[in-house]
C-alpha cells in the first residue's frame, strides 16, 4: 500500500527569474529556495508533525502536497497521486486548516459558512448538517452556529475553520499552525479533536505544523525538523530526544551579555540558543554540550563579561534542546 | 458522470449562496445600490427634458438601470478572486474538487440575481419617479434578450475574473478604467445610434467595437422592445441583436474555461494563487 504522502528530492525555488506576464518594469524577485530536495514518507493513520521556525519551508511544503503549487523540481504524491499531474482525485481526499484563517463570509452565519465550503465537495445537505452538529458538539461552539461569522471572536473563528476542515471526513488534513495565536483553553480544545479524531478514525493522516515544541511532543507519532528547506532530522518524539540524550542540557539565566559569539569557541559546545527574557533585562541561554567539561568555561566567560548569573540548571533533553541541536538557534 | 455533475451542481449553488442570501442581510443595499444610482438617472432625465426631448427619459432609466449590472461584473466578478485571495477564501476554492466553472458559474449566478433585485427596485422608481410608460410588446422576444444579454454579459465576467487571477491591486484600477468608457460606449445614458448619426462610418465602427460588451446590444434591443416608438433609433433589429448575444454568451464561456485553466496552471507555477502568509 502506498504512502498517504511521499516527495522525493521535492524542491521549490521562488524568484530569480522574470515571470511570463511580468511588468517589465518590475524587478525579478530574489531567488529564495523555499524546499530543497526533501523526502519524505508518511503512512496512512499516522500524526505526522514539521516543525520549523518562520521561513523553514513548512507551508511552501503544505501548499505543494495541496495542489495549490507546483514543485520547481522533484516529486510529490498524495494518496498515491502526483499532485502537479492529477491534482483532481487528491482534492477529493484532502482538506486543511490554517491557523489564524479568515475565511468564509462575515455575513453568513458559522452554520452556513460551514456548509457553503462542504458544498465544493459535493455532500448533501442532509449529511453535512448531521455532521456539522456532531462537530460543532466537539468544538463546544453549538450556541455560535447561528451567529453571523463576522461576530465570532479569534478562538470561535478557529474552530469554525476546524468544522470547514473535518466536514469533508477528508482521508489526509493539513493542519498549518492551527492553535496559532489562541488562547489556552481553545488551543486545548482544538489539540484534544485531533487527537481524537486520528485515533478514532483509523488510516486517516494528519500533516500538523507548528511552533509549538510542547504540542508537537503531545500530539505527533513523528516529526521532521524542517530549516531553510532541508529536513535536518525525522523520528518520533522520543527518538529525536535520543539524538542528544547523551548530550547535557543546561540553561543559564544571567545579566543580558555583551558577546555571546564566544560560546562557540569553547570546546564541548556543541550548539546554543539565546532568548531574551520578555521582563526585565535578563536573558536565558541554552546549551547543548557533549559533556560537564564546557561548564567551567562558560561560567567563567559570563563572570568576565561582568553578568550576573541567575540561575543555572541542567536538563533532560526535550524537543526544544534537539531544535536547537540541530538548527543552532530556538524557534522564537 | 453523474457524481461530477451533483458535485459541481452543488459547489455552484454554495457559491451562489453568499451572494443571493448574504448579501440581502446588508440592507445599506437599498440606499448604495438603488437610491444613488436614481440620482444619476435623474441628472441625463433633467438634461433630456430641459432640451425638450423628453423621448429620451425612458432610455435613460433602462440604461441606468441596467448600469448595477456593469458594475457589478466590474467589482464582484472580474476583481473577486482579488479579494478572495485577501480574504484566504482563494486558496480553499482552489484546492476544492470541483470545476473551476462551478466557481464561476456559482459566482456569476449569485451576482446576476442579487444584481437583478436591485436592478429591478431601481427600474419600479425610476417608471414611478419618472412617469414612464413600457409597451411590451414581445415579452417573450424581451426576456430572451434580457436572459441571454446576462449570460454573454456575465460569461465575459467569468473571463474577466480569470484574468484578474493573478493580479493584486492592479484589478482596482483596471476595473476603474473599464467603468466610464463602457458607459461612453455602451451607450447607457443615450441611444446607441448617436455614435453613427453623429460620427458617420467611424461611429459605426465604435458601436461595433463596444458590442463586444454583451449590454451595448442587449439594452439597445430592449429599448427597441420596450419604447416601440423610438425603434428608429435602435442600431440592428432586436432578432440580429439576440442572434449576436447567442454567439457571444457561449464563446465567452469557452474563453473563460480555457483562460481560467492556463491562468490558474500560472498561478501555482509562479506561487501567486495565495499570499505569502497563507
Amino acid at each position: 500500500m502506498e504512502a498517504a504522502i511521499a516527495t522525493r528530492n521535492l524542491t521549490r525555488v521562488f524568484g530569480g527569474k522574470r515571470r511570463r506576464l511580468q511588468r517589465k518594469r518590475e524587478p525579478s524577485e530574489k531567488r529564495v529556495v523555499a524546499l530543497d530536495s526533501v523526502n519524505l514518507e508518511i503512512p496512512h493513520g499516522e500524526l505526522f508533525g514539521l516543525l520549523g521556525p518562520n521561513g523553514a519551508g513548512k507551508t511552501t511544503l503544505i501548499k505543494i502536497l495541496a495542489t495549490l503549487l507546483l514543485p520547481t523540481s522533484g516529486e510529490a504524491y498524495v494518496a498515491g497521486y502526483d499532485v502537479a499531474k492529477d491534482p483532481f482525485p487528491i482534492r477529493k481526499r484532502i482538506n486543511m486548516v490554517t491557523g489564524g484563517e479568515t475565511s468564509g463570509y462575515g455575513l453568513l452565519t458559522t452554520r452556513e459558512n460551514v456548509w457553503m465550503f462542504s458544498q465544493f465537495y459535493g455532500m448533501p445537505s442532509r449529511q453535512v448538517k448531521k455532521v456539522i452538529d456532531l462537530l460543532a458538539e466537539e468544538f463546544d461552539l453549538q450556541e455560535r452556529m447561528d451567529a453571523k461569522v463576522r461576530t465570532l471572536s479569534t478562538g470561535e473563528r478557529q474552530k469554525m475553520n476546524m468544522i470547514r476542515g473535518f466536514v469533508t471526513d477528508p482521508e489526509i488534513i493539513f493542519l498549518d499552525e492551527p492553535t496559532l495565536g489562541l488562547d489556552v483553553t481553545a488551543a486545548r480544545s482544538i489539540r484534544g479533536f485531533i487527537k481524537k479524531w486520528i485515533q478514532e478514525q483509523k488510516g486517516r493522516t494528519v500533516l500538523l505544523t507548528t511552533h509549538d515544541m510542547m504540542e508537537a511532543d503531545e500530539l505527533c507519532d513523528r516529526i521532521a525538523i524542517i530549516d531553510r528547506g532541508r529536513i535536518l532530522a525525522c523520528d518520533s518524539p522520543e527518538g529525536l530526544k535520543r539524538l542528544i540524550k547523551k548530550d547535557v542540557t543546561l540553561k543559564i539565566e544571567t545579566d543580558r551579555l555583551k558577546d555571546t559569539s564566544v560560546f562557540r569557541s569553547i570546546p564541548g559546545v556543541r550548539n546554543f540558543a539565546v532568548s531574551e527574557n520578555p521582563k526585565g533585562r535578563s536573558m536565558t541561554t541554552t546549551f547543548i554540550l557533549e559533556d560537564d567539561a564546557p561548564i567551567a568555561d562558560i561560567m567563567s566567560e559570563v563572570l568576565r563579561q561582568g553578568s550576573r548569573v541567575h540561575s543555572l540548571k541542567k536538563t533532560e533533553p526535550t524537543l526544544e534542546e534537539v531544535f536547537i541541536s540541530l538548527v543552532g538557534r530556538g524557534l522564537d | 458522470m453523474r457524481v461530477n455533475l451533483l458535485l459541481n451542481l452543488r459547489a455552484l449553488v454554495g457559491r451562489a449562496y453568499p451572494r443571493i442570501i448574504g448579501a440581502q442581510r446588508e440592507p445599506s443595499w437599498i440606499f448604495f445600490e438603488t437610491l444613488l444610482p436614481l440620482l444619476t438617472i435623474a441628472a441625463y432625465v433633467y438634461i433630456y427634458e430641459y432640451l425638450g426631448v423628453p423621448q429620451f427619459v425612458g432610455f435613460v432609466v433602462l440604461g441606468g438601470t441596467m448600469v448595477a449590472f456593469w458594475m457589478n461584473i466590474l467589482w464582484s466578478m472580474a476583481a473577486q478572486f482579488y479579494w478572495e485571495k485577501q480574504i484566504g477564501n482563494l486558496q480553499l476554492y482552489m484546492m476544492a474538487p470541483m470545476s473551476r466553472m462551478a466557481l464561476l458559474g456559482g459566482m456569476a449566478v449569485g451576482g446576476a440575481v442579487m444584481t437583478s433585485t436591485r436592478a429591478v427596485a431601481t427600474l419600479v422608481l425610476g417608471v414611478l419617479i419618472f412617469r414612464i410608460t413600457l409597451v411590451v410588446l414581445d415579452p417573450l422576444l424581451l426576456l430572451a434578450i434580457f436572459l441571454t444579454t446576462l449570460a454573454a454579459l456575465y460569461g465575459l465576467g467569468m473571463i474577466f475574473a480569470s484574468v484578474y487571477l493573478l493580479y493584486g491591486r492592479e484589478a482596482w484600477h483596471a476595473s476603474n478604467l473599464l467603468q466610464e468608457p463602457v458607459f461612453l460606449v455602451s451607450g447607457f445614458y443615450f441611444p446607441l445610434k448617436t455614435f453613427v448619426t453623429r460620427l458617420g462610418a467611424g461611429g459605426l465602427w465604435v458601436a461595433a467595437g463596444a458590442s463586444i460588451i454583451p449590454m451595448t446590444l442587449g439594452l439597445d434591443a430592449m429599448r427597441q422592445l420596450l419604447f416601440p416608438e423610438l425603434l428608429a433609433y435602435g442600431l440592428l433589429r432586436p432578432d440580429i441583436e439576440l442572434l449576436i448575444l447567442l454567439i457571444l454568451a457561449p464563446v465567452f464561456i469557452y474563453l473563460a474555461r480555457i483562460s481560467l485553466a492556463y491562468l490558474e496552471r500560472l498561478g501555482k507555477e509562479q506561487g501567486r494563487l495565495t499570499l505569502r502568509h497563507q
